[in-house]
């Protein structure tokens, strides 16, 4: 077998399909190409190794979304279960069929159409396919409604790969996250599909209006409305509330930022420095309700007496700020520069989730906004780097002191 | 026999293609993003761009010879400003809806760079023919990517045509709305026509190399 792969990449090569036949026999073969002259760097993580990484990290949420999808949709029939029991009520053979019915569509028109794209571009451009699109192509299922419906799903993955990524250059040059522009795409395009209380239960739209009509209202739904929600905090930190489908579940995703912390794929920075962020944010609009500066009619004020830290919980904060803000290719590359990314994607979510109700979630466009502001943050690392060390440089003492050599020492030292 | 000399009619043919003031020369952007939502408005501001620069450019060629250098900007706007005066006058007169829906841009064709770069490039070196001619081609150069951005924004964003209900009606699920279809929400707003403009670039350079800058 592998054998006859060389082979058939041999009668290939040169010829237009090569790079998508390269791109399906490198993933899972190694090349038997060797290199002949010199030392080269030896690394285990190549971009697929990467990729495959993050994916792994996101499969406990993928499957939680799963059974998320099913419980949502049976808890808004028959009502939340009194007495929960894990194995009783959510991991059941129902919830998992509605799960894999709803999610696993979504999950194959995500691939099928970006990876389409993928390889067109590359056989076009005639450059290896690159392998961008696979961790995108997960992350997008993950973040809509369950019952987003295909085709608009479709259109959106296509705008996002081909304007948001292939136009840039391809892989690695984009300024913009892919799967946040495709989220984006998708809430201006279609905003029916995308918010109110319908959408993040399968089946939700199709019953409205009917008497059998069934809804489920997310956390920060309910609290852009001023009105209550029925979760406890236990719910919320385990996920089992209505939302996207991959985003629910603080718990996944507090294991899946440990596991590409630890891996070293995922800037911890970043997601420190975001969660301070949005714990800074939260707390300044909680002063300002606790020294009551904010009149109880205001409509603002229910959003602004949440509890700082249960933002992180509810939403898509948490997910977004593990799996998208630390993007190695849209966020800041700087050690210094990623402070500052995390901390304004934090500050910035929380303030547009409290200050516009029209836009109950504001994630994925403080992230964008962060994506365009990164190159700038770097430049500015970079510059004050730069002033610091030639300050350094001016007060330095230069030995041996008037000697011919002074001016070659000088340029040695900086 | 040909109506025009080759070198007149590229005056004409030039600025529609290889030389487009939208897609090569991006200028006039700021109208093309605002007004095209739908097709009629983009319609009518391209025939008040016609009005505006055909006339402007003969005004500007007949008395180039006669204005003072220093104050020629003056001069331009003076002229640019009566005439955007007719044309929103007309427009208010017999056309008081459209001239509500293209607001302040009927106003604004005074700062169209489009203009104002003829008067300067052409209008101030060339007869009154030529000076005609250019500002015709430019002006249809500049209504050929309006009509186009307009027509794909208004089809996909609200599935109208000149405001005709072209793909079925969305309320009583006719044609295309029966199968699941809806009207795309992000072509109505003005980010969209940035991206349909940015697309057209895409496919005229990608058609024609030579068009590509240098970086």
């Amino acid at each position: 077998m592998k054998e006859k792969l060389h082979q058939l990449k041999l009668k290939y090569q040169g010829k237009k399909m090569a790079p998508a036949f390269n791109a399906l026999h490198t993933f899972l073969y190694m090349p038997n190409e060797t290199t002949h002259s010199g030392a080269h760097v030896r690394a285990a993580d190549d971009l697929k190794r990467t990729m495959n990484t993050v994916i792994l990290a996101l499969v406990p949420c993928l499957l939680f979304g799963m059974f998320n999808a099913g419980y949502q949709h049976y808890s808004a029939i028959n009502g939340f279960p009194e007495n929960f029991s894990l194995f009783d009520h959510f991991l059941t053979w129902d919830n998992f069929l509605v799960g894999i019915t709803t999610v696993l569509p979504l999950v194959i028109v995500s691939y099928g159409v970006g990876l389409a794209i993928e390889f067109l571009f590359a056989v076009i451009k005639g450059h290896e396919v690159e392998e961008g699109y696979l961790v995108t192509g997960m992350l997008v299922p993950l973040i809509i409604p369950v019952d987003t419906p295909l085709w608009m799903l479709a259109i959106a993955v296509a705008f996002g790969v081909v304007i948001g990524k292939e136009v840039f250059g391809g892989t690695g040059m984009n300024i913009l996250n892919p799967a946040l522009t495709i989220r984006a795409f998708l809430f201006f395009a279609y905003p029916t599909w995308m918010s109110g209380d319908k959408v993040w239960v399968h089946e939700g739209v199709e019953r409205a209006g009917t008497a059998d009509a069934i809804s489920g209202e997310t956390v920060l739904g309910s609290l852009a409305q001023g009105s209550d929600y029925a979760y406890s905090l236990s719910d919320m930190f385990y996920g089992f509330i209505p939302g996207s489908v991959g985003e629910t579940s603080t718990l996944l995703i507090l294991l899946g930022a440990l596991f590409l912390i630890f891996s070293k794929i995922a800037s911890w920075r970043i997601m420190v420095s975001a969660v301070v962020g949005a714990l800074a944010m939260g707390l300044i609009f909680n002063g300002i309700v606790d020294a009551g500066w904010l009149p109880e009619y205001s409509k603002f004020y229910t959003l602004m007496s949440f509890p700082y830290w249960q933002h992180l919980l509810v939403g898509g904060l948490a997910f977004g700020i593990v799996f998208m803000a630390t993007d190695p290719v849209t966020g800041s590359q700087t050690n210094k520069g990623k402070w500052y990314y995390g901390f304004f994607i934090g500050f910035l979510s929380v303030m547009i989730r409290v200050f516009n109700p029209g836009y109950p979630e504001g994630v994925f466009l403080a992230i964008l906004l962060m994506n365009v502001f990164a190159p700038t943050i770097d430049h500015y690392v970079v510059k004050g780097n730069i002033k610091k060390r030639l300050k350094r440089f001016k007060t330095a003492t230069i030995y041996p002191k008037a000697s011919d050599e002074v001016d070659s020492l000088k340029t040695e030292t900086a | 026999m040909a109506l025009l000399s080759k070198k007149d009619a590229n005056l004409i043919k030039d600025p529609l293609a290889d030389n487009n003031p939208i897609t090569i020369q991006v200028l006039g952007i700021c109208s093309a993003l605002a007004i095209t939502a739908e097709l009629k408005a983009s319609v009518v501001m391209a025939i008040s761009v016609l009005f505006v620069l055909g006339v402007g450019n003969v005004v500007i060629s007949l008395i180039r010879n006669i204005i003072p250098a220093k104050i020629r900007i003056i001069v331009q706007l003076v002229v640019v400003a009566s005439l955007v005066i007719i044309v929103d006058q007309v427009l208010k007169a017999f056309a008081y809806e459209l001239s509500k829906t293209l607001s302040v841009f009927v106003g604004l064709i005074i700062t169209n760079c489009i203009i104002m770069g003829r008067f300067e490039a052409f209008a101030l070196g060339n007869g009154p023919w030529k000076s005609f001619l250019d500002g015709i081609g430019n002006a249809l150069g500049y209504g050929v990517i309006l009509v186009i951005v307009g027509f794909f924004r208004e089809l996909l964003g609200s599935g109208t045509l000149f405001g005709m209900k072209v793909l079925g009606d969305p309320v009583t699920k006719t044609g295309l709305y029966s199968i699941g279809y809806e009207n795309n929400g992000f072509m109505i707003i003005p980010p969209a026509a940035l991206i349909v403009v940015g697309i057209i670039i895409w496919v005229q350079r990608s058609r024609n190399r030579e068009l590509i800058e240098e970086a």
